[in-house]
């Protein structure tokens, strides 16, 4: 098992705020590894600090064997590693077929890019039925599994979903978590973040649990999802 | 009525000035969400610019020589000027509160406006620009007077010009990403401080054609150039839906026939007597402005800001 990305006592502030204070994690080659915990725990921000768009405090990150905190963030997806951001943000005025090309922005291979845009739409066929339509118009699950494919342009090594079944028809969120498994299978390596920690949880093979800036609970998905004080805290059990 | 070409005509040509020089604006206003205050000194500079150019060819070089290299000047000082106000003046202060680099914007305009008349040789008054001579075409009843001719041809190839680069090439849909959501931009890998760079330079090289098009239809430039100009620029680009680059030239237009048209017709309104005339054009820029900010506060080609979210 050869770790692809190591976190090691990560801090981020915000101003005078600290929202991530000293987390160390792994995520492993081939895994499926899930942040979980409840609004305000940070783990927006750690996704948005290994991508670059913000600057940790301290702590490292290693990614690929390659130190990332001081790398910028336009830089940090040529590296592989790529991140389907918390709320979507889609390019509302611009085509699906667009949006799905801005993903390869950094790639030349004309027929590669082709050929990932299929796979896309073979991942999502109602994206393929609706290229030419602005992405702005689509529905909000329609707009996650834009996200999602964008992000998949640009063949990521790991691929970082923040809260994809936000705000999603329970439906719509089946089909989002079919999807990761089934890019699992494919050998894709994800960092998943979901207040939903049930689901999360069920397809991931490892799991840290965040709290105001700080993991408590560390553990396989399946530990994590029998734990006691996770079904209290996370799952509605009393 | 019987002079309605003309005043079409003339609300045509100025119309497209306006325009050219909104694109700055709007294209700024569109990356960073910044009113981009000293754009009119962008243009003022690029007349100087230009001018120079002029100067420092021999004497008796034709016009058709000329104006090229002084086109080449003119647009190499605009450009220059506005990539060292982005760097040195806005980018330190791109994550400060709105109303700092606004008020970096306003104190920018003044110091170039500051800076030609102290140092430009005899610009303390209105310096002479060469006109393309020669009488006025007559098309039917209209008139056009040579130096026009240089706007009527530039300013329709610029636009074509900026709509192939944002919507063919790569920089130019990078530069549409960056408009509407520049962190996610980050995270495609596009490197979005020289996007924003491009956009200052772009609206700067169209500032500059404006200059060389207001120096040859004024036949002078003068260190205070851009303020009115600016101004007018901005409201068009308000006018046409600012961010939108279509809209800046159809704000342009919209605004340089409106002005042409109250000066030419209103005095002949019952009871608008008193308000005719070129003394109150700059009164009837403004209050289309503000009808249109009741009327449709997105401008006329705007979207709406629930669009942006």
């Amino acid at each position: 098992m050869t770790a692809l990305l190591e976190v090691q006592d990560l801090r981020v502030s915000y101003g005078k705020i600290e929202a991530v204070k000293g987390i160390s994690f792994t995520v492993n080659q081939g895994e499926v590894t899930t942040l979980i915990g409840t609004n305000g725990a940070g783990k927006t921000t750690t996704l948005r600090t290994l991508s670059g768009l913000l600057k940790p405090t301290a702590g490292t990150i290693t990614f690929d064997g390659q130190a990332l905190s001081t790398v910028p963030a336009h830089k940090i997806v040529a590296l592989g590693l790529a991140h389907s951001p918390e709320g979507r943000h889609i390019f509302p005025r611009m085509t699906i077929e667009e949006n799905l090309l801005l993903g390869a922005f950094l790639r030349n291979d004309t027929d590669g890019i082709t050929k990932d845009v299929e796979r896309a739409y073979g991942l999502f066929p109602i994206l393929g039925e609706r290229r030419k339509q602005a992405a702005g118009t689509l529905s909000g699950g329609e707009q996650q599994m834009l996200a999602m494919g964008r992000a998949l342009m640009s063949r990521p090594k790991l691929l970082m979903l923040d809260e994809p079944s936000m705000g999603l028809s329970p439906l719509m969120m089946q089909k989002i978590m079919a999807t990761i498994v089934e890019l699992r299978a494919d050998g894709t390596t994800i960092l998943l973040v979901e207040q939903n920690a049930q689901a999360a949880l069920s397809l991931s093979d490892r799991g840290y649990v965040m709290e105001t800036g700080s993991i408590v609970l560390q553990g396989t998905g399946a530990d994590l999802l029998h734990d006691e004080s996770v079904r209290k805290a996370y799952l509605g059990e009393d | 009525m019987h002079d309605l070409p003309q005043q079409l005509a003339n609300g045509l040509i100025l119309g497209a000035l306006y325009g050219l020089v909104a694109i700055g604006y709007t294209m700024v206003y569109g990356i960073v969400q910044l009113i981009n205050f000293a754009h009119g000194e962008i243009v003022m500079v690029g007349g100087f610019g230009a001018l120079t150019a002029y100067l420092a060819l021999p004497g008796g070089t034709t016009l058709w020589l000329a104006l090229p290299l002084m086109l080449i000047a003119g647009i190499l000082v605009s450009t220059l000027t506005a990539v060292a106000a982005e760097r040195f003046a806005y980018r330190p202060l791109r994550s400060a509160p709105r109303l700092a680099p606004l008020i970096t914007a306003i104190g920018l305009s003044i110091a170039l406006q500051q800076l030609v008349f102290a140092f430009y040789p005899d610009a303390k008054k209105a310096r002479v620009f060469p006109k393309i001579p020669g009488d006025p075409f007559e098309i039917g009843s209209v008139a056009i007077q040579r130096s026009d001719i240089f706007l009527i041809i530039a300013a329709p190839l610029c636009m074509l010009a900026l709509g192939w680069f944002v919507t063919r090439t790569r920089s130019g849909r990078a530069m549409q990403a960056t408009s509407q959501d520049p962190d996610t931009a980050k995270l495609m890998g596009i490197d979005t401080d020289r996007i924003i760079v491009m956009a200052f330079a772009i609206g700067a090289a169209f500032a500059a054609v404006a200059a060389v098009a207001y120096g040859l239809r004024s036949g002078q430039v003068d260190f205070r150039m851009g303020f009115l100009l600016g101004l007018k620029a901005f409201t068009a680009a308000v006018l046409g839906g600012i961010g939108n680059i279509y809209g800046a030239m159809l704000g342009g237009i919209t605004l340089g026939l409106a002005e042409a048209l109250a000066t030419g017709y209103i005095q002949h309104l019952p009871g608008m007597h008193l308000f005719g005339g070129g003394a109150w054009k700059d009164v009837w820029a403004f209050v289309l402005l503000i009808v249109v900010l009741l009327v449709r506060p997105q401008g006329l080609l705007g979207e709406r800001v629930a669009d942006r979210a």
